[in-house]
């Protein structure tokens, strides 16, 4: 050895520190520990915050990554510890969301043993994971770190795990990081063709009702301004998905509304309408298509997307722009013609008038007693900032929330979208606040999940991150409710919950608090919590059976819609 | 309609590969058929050859699937009529059952005795599955002892060559 090597340990901190890492969300442990006392000697160069679950750390370093745009990092021992973060790794992934969790692992003569914490992490994580890979030796971990961070946050990105044993991190080696830019096996940005942009230029100039549906891959892409000129440029009506919410703002001209089960009547109904269908950086998902064989048709689509495997897999393109949709958006902008579409966008606001005749009214000014969860989000929308973040859980507060939360830019919006997680929301918030402590973050939950990660209010106390929860409380599980009641014949199978006294837990661990059950204390608490410059926890308690609408019942078809 | 796919992946030597690859199968419920890996034509890439029974549309999902798949160089598909392929199997017959019309049988298949120990000799015969199976059905009279079938190695009838993908 010489005096130049430094342990396998500090190697996996300078790294992180290489990579520009901010923060790690984390939890030590037994076979963590060597990289945890290394780290005693960085925290002025990268900050560790230790959350109350590992489950906690990682969808923490979620909401980070997804407001920031930077890699979240994410750290637990063997055993439990790795095993806590698997929901979030299959999260992250159906979400594309770049992470890198970094586990540790039983010394490597132990391997396979049944030794003390040791689990197969990379044989439980691979279906969740875009890779992985378990180090063993000291000189192979600089390595590993860099090729990580580059799968990461690369092409579609998406989470990966270095799983590294405790010898490797107690053995001395070298540290002389290489920064990862190219895998031979890898190409995450597929050319993009002129001939095929050509195709898809001619089938949007020659279309009478082409249609624009937006994901998230906009934002993923940095695409926002591409899309705004191409939307600009050509005239063509656009609805988002949950996900690319914020992409444009919902003040564009040409933005009509919301897609999926919970979103907009007109988007949604019209999607069976138009005659071109052109998709940026969506995957079609079934909450998006209702019944696929009944979707859309009537449409040639075209389809701009990063991911080959995602061309053609549930809806089939016409033409397939593979390739990085910022590119393709801007090339696809020169090749169109200059247009409007008044008569079509008018079929859109026509229903838009529709849905704010039957539902939106009611939900947002509804006259009955109970609170609507509608109305708390209208007096949010009232006091926030226009760059304010949303982040919530899983359900109808979520639902409704994102169909009347005014998003203005592009990175406000963030939620469990494909693998619908509850307990998601509340550690998301907190690492969505730490990216910007000035920023004003939101955290809309529901009374179920947030008593799924309920004990994240600990870290966000320890790091007096200024989050601002607003507890919707029904006491029920209140989106399955709303199944049992228009599918199961209102059997409502353990759906209601006997809840605790939410304020005297939040008040225990320091938030300034409120509760609100009468609608004329609602508007001054909103106001209040927006003036508190910490922590603040809002109860509302809202009508215990509202339903969100409009809806596409699960096996329907978009045109099936309903209103109520 | 199914048909009979094989599937030819050209991957990095990287741990875990062939799991990844699998669970692409298992999380769609779909049957693998054959497997075989082994070192290809270029040192450090492997090739890994998977017959599978699926639809069309199936397999260009499988297909990229496994492209997806960090460490995956490049994967392609084939039906049966695009490629030139064989599997081995090896037959364990008693040497009692020898007899002059085991060597009749032998002959007539293209088979051969690769090893003859004190109690059997192994026959191996090479060739598509059907051949290997009728082998084995013959066999059956003289007392097959065991019996194994290697997976599917194939090449590709069309021209082209993974190096362009390096």
């Amino acid at each position: 050895m010489n005096d130049s090597q430094i342990r396998g340990a500090e190697i996996v901190i300078k790294s992180l520190v290489a990579e520009n890492a901010r923060y790690i969300f984390g939890y030590p442990g037994g076979a963590i520990m060597p990289v945890y006392d290394a780290l005693y000697d960085y925290m002025d160069r990268i900050l560790h915050i230790l959350t109350r679950h590992e489950q906690g750390a990682i969808h923490a370093a979620q909401g980070y990554a997804r407001v920031s745009g930077q890699v979240g990092v994410c750290m637990a021992t063997s055993g439990p510890g790795a095993t806590n973060l698997i929901t979030g790794l299959a999260d992250a992934l159906i979400d594309s969301t770049p992470l890198v969790c970094i586990t540790g692992q039983v010394a490597s003569h132990l391997l396979g043993t049944d030794a003390f914490q040791e689990t197969d992490v990379v044989g439980i994580s691979m279906p969740g994971t875009k890779w992985n890979i378990q180090v063993r030796r000291v000189e192979d971990i600089a390595p590993a770190i860099a090729k990580g961070f580059h799968i990461a946050r690369s092409g579609r990105p998406g989470p990966v795990l270095i799983d590294i044993t405790k010898d490797a991190q107690t053995s001395l080696g070298d540290f002389n990081y290489v920064p990862c830019l190219n895998i031979r096996s890898y190409r995450p940005y597929p050319k993009v063709e002129d001939h095929i942009i050509e195709k898809a230029a001619s089938l949007i100039n020659q279309a009478r009702k082409p249609y624009v549906l937006f994901g998230q891959g906009v934002i993923l892409g940095k695409a926002e301004k591409a899309l705004q000129a191409f939307l600009d440029k050509s005239g063509i009506p656009a609805a988002c998905t949950l996900l690319g919410t914020g992409a444009i703002s919902e003040e564009h001209p040409n933005f009509v509304g919301k897609l999926g089960m919970h979103g907009n009547y007109g988007p949604n109904l019209l999607t069976n309408q138009c005659d071109v269908l052109i998709a940026v950086g969506m995957r079609f998902d079934d909450r998006v298509t209702g019944d696929v064989k009944r979707y859309a048709k009537q449409a040639k689509v075209i389809h701009l997307e990063l991911d080959p495997a995602e061309v053609d897999k549930t809806v089939k393109s016409e033409v397939a722009v593979v390739g990085d949709c910022r590119i393709s958006l801007e090339k696809l902008t020169e090749k169109v013609e200059k247009k409007t579409h008044p008569d079509w966008i008018k079929e859109f606001r026509e229903l838009e008038a529709e849905e704010k005749r039957v539902v939106v009214g009611n939900d947002l000014s509804p006259t009955k007693v109970g609170l609507t969860m509608g109305e708390v989000i209208r007096h949010i929308n009232e006091f926030k900032a226009d760059d304010a973040i949303l982040v919530t859980d899983v359900g109808q507060h979520q639902m409704v929330a994102w169909r009347y939360f005014e998003y203005k830019t592009s990175r406000t919006q963030v939620t469990s979208g494909g693998l619908g997680t509850m307990g998601f929301a509340l550690p998301a918030a907190l690492g969505a606040q730490l990216h910007d402590y000035n920023r004003q973050v939101i955290c809309v939950v529901g009374d179920g999940g947030i008593q799924m990660t309920f004990q994240e209010l600990g870290t966000i106390m320890q790091t007096k991150a200024p989050v601002k929860v607003v507890l919707l409380n029904n006491n029920f599980l209140g989106m399955v409710r709303q199944w049992q009641q228009l599918f199961f014949d209102k059997r409502y199978s353990f759906t209601e919950l006997d809840n605790p006294d939410f304020i005297k837990i939040a008040e225990a661990y320091n938030f300034k608090v409120q509760k609100v059950d009468e609608r004329a204390d609602l508007r001054q608490a909103v106001a209040e919590m927006f003036v508190h410059d910490g922590p603040y926890f809002l109860e509302v308690v809202v009508e215990k059976e509202d339903n969100v609408f409009p809806m596409i019942a699960s096996g329907s078809s978009v045109e099936e819609v309903r209103l109520s | 309609m199914n048909k009979k796919y094989t599937i030819s992946v050209f991957t990095e030597n990287f741990i875990g590969i062939l799991s990844r690859i699998t669970l692409i199968f298992t999380r769609r419920g779909i049957n693998i058929d054959g497997f075989t890996a082994s070192e290809s034509r270029e040192e450090g890439i492997y090739r890994i050859t998977i017959v599978v029974t699926t639809s069309e549309a199936q397999i260009i999902q499988l297909t990229k699937q496994i492209e997806k798949i960090i460490d995956v160089i490049k994967a392609f598909y084939y039906l049966d009529e695009e490629m030139v392929f064989q599997e081995i199997a090896l037959y364990k017959i008693p040497i009692d059952s020898i007899d002059a019309g085991l060597e009749k049988v032998i002959r007539q298949h293209n088979a051969r005795i690769i090893s003859a120990e004190k109690d059997f000799v192994v026959i191996e015969m090479t060739g598509h599955k059907e051949e290997t199976q009728e082998l084995l059905e013959v066999l059956k009279d003289f007392n097959v002892l065991e019996f194994v079938r290697s997976g599917r190695v194939a090449v590709a009838k069309p021209m082209e060559t993974i190096d362009k993908y390096l």
